[in-house]
Order: C-alpha cells, then structure tokens, then sequence
C-alpha cells in the first residue's frame, strides 16, 4: 500500500525519525567513551514505529513502553537534554538518573517507562485503561512491547483481562523477530502475533513497521477504535533492529546477511527516497535538518555533561513519600 | 466495645472504605458473586455493584499489575488475592514494579495500591496452601507490610492504609476469620507506625506477629500460673518495623523470644533477633530465642501440621529454657 504524504509532515516524519536514529548513534559512541553503563537498548532500524505511533496518542494519554523506549520517549516530547542526563545517571535526568537507559519516565507527559521485565508492563497499562473507564475520561493507554513478551503469561492474561472490561488500550506490538537472541520460530508455536489476539476476541492488524506512513494511518485507526469505546485493540508492527540487542550481544544468533537483508528496508532511508521522488526534498534541506539535529544532540550531552550527581544523602529518598508534616 | 469476628471486622473496613471514598474499588477472585473466599467481602456487590466489586479471572500477576496501573491512574485500588500461596504469582508485578516505580521514577509517581491476602497455616489445607510468606515481603522497600491480629486492627488497618501514598499489603491470617474479639469503635484512627504491648510483663519479651499472637497470649497465661510474667509484643507492622517498642521492652526484661510462623532460616523472626542483638545486647541475659515453623513443607494430617507449626508448648518450651527452667 502506497501512502500519500504533503510535504510538511513529510519532513517532520523524516526529521523525527533522524532526531532518534542520531541520538542512538550518539548512545552508542558515549557508551564505548564509558560515559553511559549498564544496559542499552538501541532501537535502531525500529524508528518508523514510534515516529508513526506515538504522535497519534494525546498529551492526555498515557505510554508504557519497554526497556527499548529511548525513541518513544523522544517523540512523546521530553527534551533530549533530561534523556540524555538520564542516560549519564545525573540527578537532572528524566528519572533523576536512578533509572537509566531502561527506565524513562515522565509524569508531564504521562509517560510511565520504561519498564524492562518482559511483559510486565502489560498489566500495568491494563490498569491505567480501567482507572481512565472507571473516571469516564475518554483517554487511551498506548501498552507498548515486544515480540518476545508474547510468550510471558502477563501478555495472555493482560489481553483477556482488557478484552473482558472493554478498556481502552492500545496493544502495540514491536515485532522484531528477535527476544533478545532467540528468534520468534523458535520460541512461539504461532508466529503470527496478530492472531493471537483473535483467542481474546480483540481485533488486530499487522503492519509493516519499516514504512512510517503504514504505521502512522494503522495506528491512528486503532486510537480511535479505542476511544471510540470499543475496548481493546492490538496492532502487531513488523520491525527489525539493526543494532545489536544490547551493548554486550555478539549477535551469534542471526547473520550478516540477514541483517543486510533488512536494513535495504531502512525506515528512514527509504522514507528520504520516497520524498525525493515526491519532489519534497533536496540536499539542503537533509543537511539543514541534520545540523539542527547535531546541535540539539550536542545540547543534550552537554546538558548530560554538566549534570549534577544526586547526592549521596538523598539515596533514599523517594522509597516511600515523605509524610505530610503534621497539622 | 461490640463483639465481632475478624471476618466482620475486615468487611466493616472495607464497606467504609468504599462508602467514604468514590476512587475506592475492590478487585480480586471471587469477591463479588462468590462474596470473597472468606466471606470479607460478602453482600458488598449487591451493596456497591460490579463496578466497584470486580470479580477478576484466576490472573494474579495482572489483575495486581492492573492495581498499580490503576492507582497511577487516579483510583485507590484495594486488590485481594485469595491467599499469599497465589501472591507468588504476582511477584513480578510487586517486586518489580510496585516497589521500585517511586524511586525508579525519581519520585514522579506514587502507587497508592492496597493488596490484601490470606496467610498462614494450621486448616489441614497441605503444603501448596499454607505458606507464611509475609516475613520475604518484609524484605522489600518500597512496600509496607501489615499484619492485623486483632479485629480492631483487621479493620481500623485497612482504613489507615488508605491514607498511605504507597503501596501496603496486609496479610490476615486465615485462622483468625472466624475468631470474635472486642472492636474498639472509638472512632479514632489506628496507628500505623508502632508495636503494641498485648500483654505486660517483666521477665521476658514474647515478641510475635498475626496468626501467632493468640498463641503467645496461651503461653503467656499458662507462664503466670508459673509465676513467670510475659510481655507479649505484637509487631503489627512489619516494614517498616518499630524496632523501638521492641527494644524498650527486651530492656526491661532483658530475655526475648520471637514467634514467627514463618520457617526459621531467613525468617522475619531472625531479622528481629539480629535488631535486637544489635540493639538491647547488653540488656539481655541471653541469647535471643525463635519458635518458627519446622523446615518442611507443611503436612496434611493434623498430628504432622500441629508438630511444624508454633504452639503454645513449643513457646513454653524455649521459655523454660532461656530461664533455665
């Protein structure tokens, strides 16, 4: 299916999807400088799913996304300096740096993780769409996961429970064919997601996660299918990721091939194609998109840079709220 | 002072709790129709309807995950899984994520969730239904642990823990449904951050939680007849715990028993011991003792089930030979 974009939001798809693929880039190169530790997710190759999905939701709704959620969160709307600070660990980050690359939140934004055990952010989000049935509020909760969280019980039970109330989340599926290494063949007896959700009487599309447009029309159907109040829906997008699973993956388990294979299908280059053939789009202007982009990412590692470390008097604080002094 | 069984005390809270508060709701298996497993929530659906009175599929990790879901969102869940042995069910949701989302977040969002469950032994019910986990749940911050002996508190606990802005689980012991105690209806709030003294005493510290408390007070009677006086301590809440009340006491008696039904390796009962060593060691005239379960899955048959549990005897026991009696 050929989809048809005006100039204007033609660009701004373009540029979203660059704003994260160079952000990632940048991950990747302070990771190996050992400015940013611990786990990192890239979501490199996957951009055209959250460029397409995440604008159709609003600031009234909420996401929940996985420990791959650097590019959701980046197109939610928080800026790329508390992202960026999150990522460095400092007190000015997204989550007060106690998070991490896994563990973006946002409360402006209603953006509630990064969470990174597989599946459990299903019930979660669940649980978000019942509080906003139960308050008559005509919101959507977007319940964001992968491949992989198909086989965790939360995924079935979360599915059938949502279905059962008819609440109002948005199951958006992030097929990239791999759980960390095992490939969906070789750990699901059904590999096709999107009949899954026929078991639950919930309706489902797959769409092709690699054309930003098929994403962007898909999902803004199934929003508002949701909202509309007809309970849930699951959108499977079929996706890939180009990178490594994370920083510490020797990628034993698919092959180089494969990974060309997929990467001709490159969201992003082949979105430049198709505005180029449109006319849409000249030299200048990917140069002129890409400085902006450098510059907000320089920004941002500055803002990282500069960042202040919690201190070490306020490791607990926020276990608990703190009490409500008396009278 | 009205007479009324744990199990009514328990519906008392929850009825006020759904009647003061219109974001109150309570879900869980087979709490509408059925009336909860042990009755708590018996007439509630007819009372509140199905909105409020959720009678969820046999899915423990979402329907407690839909429980911080939902207290993100604005509501004040209370969640009931049936019994502690289901709860495992729900670790991931609890440790996972009700627990670390506060400070994960930075403080940006709260989980004022309530999970209340079943716990204990002692009903013949076999090995897979009588756990007594609420000692592991003790073990994790983020989370307060209760645990109501009394039907004063199986009610007023309830209540105060929807003041909390964080997530409390409050464990009942399952042998205590049916037991008739005294409701303190003065209206006053039940507190929630200290021990209570159950009974006073001066030669030893009986220090307990829950279910074993009413044992404690059996072995604390029949140790007057022998002239010994017990002070039997009733935690009441296990995290945070008010190690404070417990200290003051094993001051003035300078000897300390802990019942726990929880098995002894790793028990809630070693950790009160290790506070008390660390705090009151020079008050105390010897080692701290522990009557916990017995290390075994516990039995079906009832001779086997008493033998693995606490009992009176096995309190008097340690008693006698802390005293050198």
């Amino acid at each position: 299916m050929t989809h048809v974009v005006g100039r204007d939001h033609g660009l701004e798809l373009l540029r979203q999807m660059l704003r994260i693929r160079r952000f990632e880039e940048k991950c990747a190169e302070l990771y190996s400088g050992g400015k940013i530790r611990g786990f990192l997710h890239l979501y490199i190759g996957e951009e055209a799913v959250a460029v397409g999905a995440i604008p159709c939701f609003t600031s009234e709704d909420a996401i929940v996304g996985t420990y791959r959620e650097h590019g959701h969160a980046i197109i939610r709307g928080t800026p790329m300096g508390p992202l960026m600070a999150e990522l460095y660990g400092k007190a000015n980050g997204c989550a007060r740096g106690r998070g991490g690359s896994m563990h973006f939140f946002d409360a402006a934004r209603r953006f509630y993780g990064g969470l990174a055990i597989v599946g459990g952010g299903l019930p979660v989000a669940v649980g978000l769409a019942l509080a906003d049935h139960m308050q008559q509020r005509r919101r959507v909760t977007a319940c964001i996961f992968g491949d992989g969280a198909v086989a965790e019980g939360e995924f079935h039970e979360s599915l059938n429970l949502a279905a059962l109330w008819k609440l109002p989340v948005l199951f958006l599926c992030e097929n990239n064919l791999y759980a960390m290494g095992t490939a969906l063949g070789r750990h699901q007896s059904q590999t096709d997601i999107a009949r899954k959700a026929d078991a639950y009487a919930i309706p489902a599309e797959a769409v092709n996660g690699m054309d930003v447009l098929a994403v962007e029309s898909a999902t803004r159907k199934a929003v508002d299918f949701v909202r509309a109040g007809h309970g849930p829906y699951l959108l499977e997008y079929r996706t890939y990721r180009f990178r490594a699973h994370s920083m510490y993956d020797a990628e034993l388990y698919r092959t180089k091939d494969e990974v060309a294979q997929w990467k001709q299908r490159d969201p992003i280059a082949l979105f430049q194609q198709q505005l180029r053939d449109e006319g849409f789009f000249t030299d200048a202007d990917l140069d002129n998109m890409e400085t902006a982009i450098a510059t907000e990412i320089a920004e941002a590692v500055s803002c990282a840079e500069m960042g202040p470390w919690e201190p070490l008097e306020d490791l607990t604080k926020d276990v608990y709220t703190p009490a409500k002094p008396a009278g | 002072m009205a007479k009324i069984t744990y199990r009514e005390a328990v519906r008392a809270g929850l009825r006020e709790a759904l009647q003061n508060n219109p974001r109150v709701f309570l879900m869980g298996e087979d709490v509408g129709k059925y009336g909860g497993t042990y009755a708590c929530s018996k007439g509630l659906l007819d009372e509140f309807g199905p909105e409020r009175i959720r009678d969820t599929p046999l899915s423990e990790s979402t329907f407690v995950g839909a429980g911080i879901g939902a207290a993100l969102g604005g509501m004040r869940p209370i969640v009931e899984v049936m019994t502690v042995n289901f709860s495992l069910l729900a670790l991931d949701q609890i440790v996972n994520n009700a627990a670390t989302i506060r400070h994960m977040s930075g403080g940006q969002f709260s989980i004022p969730l309530i999970v209340r469950m079943a716990t204990g032994a002692g009903r013949q019910v076999a090995a897979q239904h009588s756990h007594s986990l609420e000692g592991w749940y003790a073990h994790i911050p983020g989370i307060t642990v209760l645990a109501p002996a009394t039907v004063t508190d199986a009610r007023g606990m309830l209540l105060a823990a929807l003041q909390e802005p964080d997530p409390v689980f409050i464990f009942e012991h399952a042998y205590l449904y049916p037991l008739e105690g005294e409701l303190d209806e003065s209206g006053l709030p039940v507190d929630l951050t200290l021990a209570a003294i159950r009974r006073a005493g001066t030669d030893i510290s009986l220090i307990t939680f829950g279910g074993s408390l009413w044992k404690a007070l059996e072995a604390a009677d029949q140790l007057a007849h022998e002239g010994i006086s017990a002070e039997v301590v009733d935690l009441r809440i296990l995290r945070p715990l008010d190690i404070s009340t417990v200290l003051t006491s094993v001051r003035k008696t300078h000897r300390a028993v802990v019942i726990d039904e929880g098995w002894r390796t790793g028990s809630f009962a070693a950790e009160v011991s290790a506070q008390i060593m660390e705090g009151a060691f020079y008050d105390l005239d010897g080692p701290v003792g522990r009557v916990c379960s017995v290390e075994v899955p516990i039995p079906y048959p009832k001779h086997l089930e008493d033998a693995a549990l606490p009992q009176p005897e096995k309190i008097l026991q340690a008693v006698h030979s802390l005293m050198g009696r």
